[in-house]
């Protein structure tokens, strides 16, 4: 098993807004979180990789709504930044992967956004990490752009990795599983408000 | 660590990188004295040390709330924070960075420029020495600051109100130990490297629970 949680509680801006969540991976799972906008999905994804709260996660790697790359730095540039942070060789194939290769000498500030993304998603690429945690993933990225991205995920789970995606869009996964967070989502009673209880 | 080094002296030296900033400030703070205090060349000599720390200090807290910011309003901190670095080792490195491209050139810079200023021959190797091993505890203190403001958008005010106070003893030791009269400039000395030392070995740990806090 990749990861196994239970009785997990999400705050967000100090308000539980899931409750108990249990969720367990294993290789080749790919999970993808629904739910509306506003419902926890980003929060889930920053719990589970360890950004708050007190759970530890073990192996993953995680990529939020921001790409984390430097605009001066030229695409190889933050690519090899990011390589040498986790340790990985040649950076090569993984630029050819995700057709970056003519962008490589071009300063990342130049991009555009889908390529931005692209490039952001790369550093996945590069952690041997066995969970990804993606948040949005395919935002601004056409159609093409998509399938590559999704298609990295495929071959990660197929490699004995996992995923868990918050999406919008439909991703054509096999074996997919949708986690629906509202099924977790904290009752308002939850988080009553001490001072008017009385009880601080 | 060492990737995140290079790539944050590789940013400071691109366009808009804060390296040529600094010390550009350092420069123009220190040239400026000679015109307001006037050509009185023992007056000079005298607080010569002093303008050249306070300018050091200065020009370090100028860029101070890049140690951090950037990396933040980029999401690079959060993916770093989720690699395998512990955020000490981030805190480290970029304080390290940060020393580097601010503390280092500030030091080489203040051999010519307290010549500018009539620092006494015997002075220069103790300044040197001074500002050698006390702009690392500037650097850490402020990365410390950095730590715990890096979430408020222009906290830059924040961050010195913080910051300068810790400051005070660096300034007033490694000023002194330059200074002409001190007897014993190599006590001093000492306490300033001990200050640095203690920076070195224990900020990187408040960093890091300043950014878990922060990250939340």
């Amino acid at each position: 098993m990749l990861m196994n949680v239970s009785n997990l509680n999400c705050l967000r801006a100090d308000k539980l807004i899931l409750s108990d969540v249990a969720l367990s991976v294993v290789a080749g799972d790919c999970v993808i979180l629904r739910g509306p906008n506003g419902a926890g999905k980003t929060t889930l994804l920053r719990y589970l990789a360890g950004l708050a709260g007190d759970y530890t996660p073990e192996n993953t790697a995680f990529s939020g709504h921001l790409d984390g790359i430097k605009s001066t730095l030229t695409v190889r540039e933050n690519l090899s930044f990011w390589a040498g942070i986790y340790g990985f060789g040649n950076i090569d194939p993984i630029l050819e992967q995700l057709s970056l290769t003519p962008l490589q000498s071009r300063a990342a500030g130049d991009l555009s956004a889908g390529q931005k993304r692209r490039l952001g998603l790369a550093r996945m690429l590069l952690t041997d990490a066995d969970v990804w945690l993606m948040d949005e993933p395919t935002v601004s990225l056409d159609a093409a752009t998509s399938d590559v991205i999704i298609d990295a995920i495929k071959t990660h789970c197929a490699a004995g990795g996992a995923a868990i995606i918050s999406t919008h869009i439909d991703m054509d996964i096999p074996n997919a599983r949708i986690l629906n967070i509202t099924d977790f989502a904290a009752k308002q009673s939850d988080h009553s408000d001490p001072f008017l209880m009385g009880d601080f | 660590m060492k990737p995140l080094i290079l790539r944050d002296l590789k940013l400071a030296f691109r366009s808009g990188g804060g390296f040529a900033l600094t010390l550009a400030f350092f420069l123009i703070v220190v040239m400026f004295v000679p015109f307001g205090v006037g050509a009185n060349l023992d007056l000079l000599a005298r607080i010569a040390p002093g303008i050249l720390w306070i300018g050091a200090l200065l020009s370090c807290l100028l860029s101070l709330d890049r140690i951090f910011q950037l990396d933040w309003e980029d999401g690079t901190l959060e993916a770093l924070a989720t690699s395998p670095i512990p955020l000490s080792g981030i805190a480290i490195a970029k304080a390290t960075a940060h020393w580097i491209t601010t503390g280092l050139p500030i030091t080489l810079a203040a051999i010519p420029l307290g010549y500018l200023l009539n620092l006494p021959q015997q002075s220069y190797l103790w300044l040197f020495a001074s500002l050698a091993l006390g702009t690392p505890a500037l650097s850490f203190i402020g990365a410390f600051g950095a730590a715990i403001t890096v979430g408020i958008k222009r906290g830059g005010l924040l961050l010195s109100l913080l910051v300068l106070p810790l400051y005070i003893p660096t300034l007033m030791l490694g000023a002194q130990v330059a200074s002409t009269g001190t007897q014993n400039p190599i006590q001093l000395l000492a306490l300033v490297a001990s200050i640095s030392l203690l920076c070195i070995a224990t900020i990187p740990f408040a960093c890091a629970i300043a950014l878990r806090a922060n990250l939340r």
